[in-house]
């Protein structure tokens, strides 16, 4: 009787780990698919042009350039503008407002800020800022994705300061430095790498950024460096020439599809790797 | 003497500018808040609270609701839960459970990449590669074995499309797996291994570990962490709005038809609303997305905290 049950919990178990085994192979299968469909699609349709001609009308031959500059810009002055409001929001929540209401409050609602909808963010910049200055421009997108970059940094800081040992800050207080020197040159540098990855995350998610910027930066179908005014971007442009019945369209989708995919990934492992070596020294 | 004057000062000015930018996050949201309901005022003014129910969405007649785009985020939302769910369970198991030591950390990332992935990649994705192959074999065979059923039969048939609430609801299920996943791992991982060495040494098997010891006690977390899917499946726009069909129209419960989500009506609909009603009632949709995420995201954090409180888990 005893054999008859344990071969029950046997069968039950085995049946368990194979479901448990099957949905790991489910979720690699997406990651599978997306990957060598953008891989195939995507290196099918990379020529030079991509990076030397513009977005052009249906039916005629060109390339990226304009939209691949314009995310280029968009991105890096997000990520300038968003970055430091993180680390001095971080800094705070982990060195002085770890027991005040201000810190707690910030802390909950950071974690909030880093999972709500992007496009909620895009109509607050809407409404902030393009509907006052009257046109779409670069600027609020950049706004709107500094918006995306600083919860993310808060986050990193604060978590990456938690883990500095309270000894080294004993120790510099110690020599006599005040607590913005302990924090800057000793807590600071010691959580950089920690908080270099999350600025890398940051880049990541921005990078692929859609909704926000259909309200702000829009798009352009031209050449132009101009920040006031619409600007051409990666994600925006797949939408356009994604929903487009035109087969040139879809072609340079798919080219900026595979680049914006390997960008991201290659910094989401760049970070885990990095992240990974700074732990271990 | 004059350097402790200069500490001090430092000191004052440092901690003001960091205490400045906390204050921001909270101005940041605070103020979200109120430009959209700024923004909405002319539609709350207008419909009242019928606009939560009304399921008309006629532009051109200026008369507006919300119900379908309500339903088809919730559908759509649901639908992935359902899937993401017990999919998830199974990798947390595998990944912490399962997997020999040198496949955990290359295995955990692939999943995390899944999360990486940009929202536009799934869309396009989803639109011309996932929809076709939907179309052909998987719909006509749901239709063939759940659609033959009483009752639940109606919510697979009709014409397969391969967009609809049905594969914008598969979609973001892929997409709300490495979010539930990583959750759920961290939090098994959190589990004292003497609770767990304790069942193993009355002869539990993995299974009965997972189940009796490992689940009870991270039972909160493992909510936060669906609830956390739920929040990102409910505001993920550019996915949805490839694969939904964006319909106002309600045409039947059949999730076979296409529909709209609050966020794809808002993205396909708010650069053309020329109207200012118009205008107002996209951002009132936008106002509830944002309210319904709150809630759900607040519920979420809550119920972590409750986990990392008793086991020390970062949330």
């Amino acid at each position: 009787m005893a054999t008859k049950l344990s071969i029950w919990r046997k069968i039950k178990n085995r049946i368990a780990m194979t479901m448990a085994f099957l949905a790991m192979a489910f979720g690699l299968f997406w990651l599978f698919w997306i990957l060598i469909t953008t891989l195939d699609l995507g290196i099918a349709s990379l020529s030079l042009k991509l990076f030397t001609q513009m977005t052009p009308p249906p039916g005629s031959e060109g390339g990226l350039l304009n939209a691949i500059v314009g995310s280029l810009l968009l991105v890096s002055l997000g990520t300038l503008l968003g970055t430091p409001i993180g680390i001095l929001a971080g800094i705070y929540l982990a060195e002085y407002g770890k027991h005040t209401w201000l810190g707690r409050v910030t802390q909950f609602l950071n974690d909030i800020l880093l999972s709500a909808p992007s496009i909620v963010i895009g109509l607050f910049v809407y409404a902030i800022y393009v509907a006052q200055a009257g046109h779409f421009s670069g600027y609020s997108g950049v706004v709107a994705l500094a918006m995306l970059v600083i919860p993310v940094v808060i986050r990193a800081t604060e978590n990456m300061l938690l883990l500095v040992p309270n000894p080294m800050r004993e120790a510099a207080f110690a020599l006599g430095a005040p607590k913005w020197k302990v924090i800057v040159k000793v807590t600071l540098r010691a959580s950089a790498a920690g908080i270099l990855t999350g600025v890398l995350l940051a880049i990541a998610r921005i990078s692929g950024e859609t909704a926000p910027l259909l309200f702000t930066a829009l798009s352009n179908q031209f050449w132009t460096l101009n920040m006031n005014g619409p600007i051409a971007n990666l994600p925006v442009t797949i939408f356009k020439f994604a929903m487009s019945p035109y087969q040139d369209w879809q072609q340079l989708a798919w080219s900026a599809v595979f680049l914006i995919t390997m960008g991201v990934l290659t910094l989401n492992i760049i970070a885990r790797v990095m992240f990974r070596s700074s732990k271990h020294t | 003497m004059s350097s402790t004057r200069q500490g001090k000062l430092g000191d004052w000015i440092f901690f003001n500018l960091t205490r400045f930018f906390a204050l921001f996050v909270l101005l940041m949201l605070g103020g979200t808040v109120a430009s959209l309901v700024h923004g909405a005022w002319p539609a709350i003014e207008r419909f009242g609270p019928s606009f939560l129910w009304s399921g008309e969405w006629n532009p051109p007649m200026e008369r507006f609701g919300a119900l379908i785009p309500i339903y088809g985020t919730l559908a759509t939302s649901l639908i992935a839960l359902i899937i993401a769910v017990p999919v998830s369970f199974g990798i947390a198991i595998f990944l912490t459970e399962m997997a020999p030591v040198w496949l955990k950390r290359p295995l955990g990332i692939a999943i995390e990449l899944l999360a990486g992935v940009p929202s536009i990649v799934y869309g396009m994705w989803g639109l011309l590669v996932f929809s076709p192959v939907f179309a052909k074999y998987a719909q006509p065979m749901l239709a063939a074995t759940l659609g033959k059923l009483p009752v639940v039969g109606e919510l697979f048939s009709g014409p397969a499309l391969g967009i609809g609430i049905l594969s914008a609801g598969v979609v973001l299920a892929i997409m709300t797996i490495p979010f539930i996943a990583s959750v759920m791992r961290d939090v098994f991982d959190v589990t004292p291994p003497m609770l767990k060495e304790s069942a193993y040494g009355l002869g539990a098997t993995t299974w009965e570990v997972v189940w009796h010891v490992v689940l009870p006690y991270t039972k909160v977390g493992v909510i936060g962490g669906v609830m956390l899917g739920l929040g990102r499946a409910l505001g993920e726009t550019m996915a949805v709005t490839f694969l939904i069909g964006n319909m106002n129209v309600f045409g039947g419960f059949s999730l076979f038809l296409p529909g709209n989500s609050i966020a794809s009506a808002l993205a396909n609909e708010f650069a053309e609303a020329d109207s200012p009603i118009y205008a107002a009632s996209l951002i009132e949709l936008g106002l509830i997305l944002f309210f319904i995420t709150f809630v759900v995201l607040s519920l979420s954090k809550l119920l972590l905290m409750q986990l990392s409180r008793r086991g020390g888990l970062e949330t």
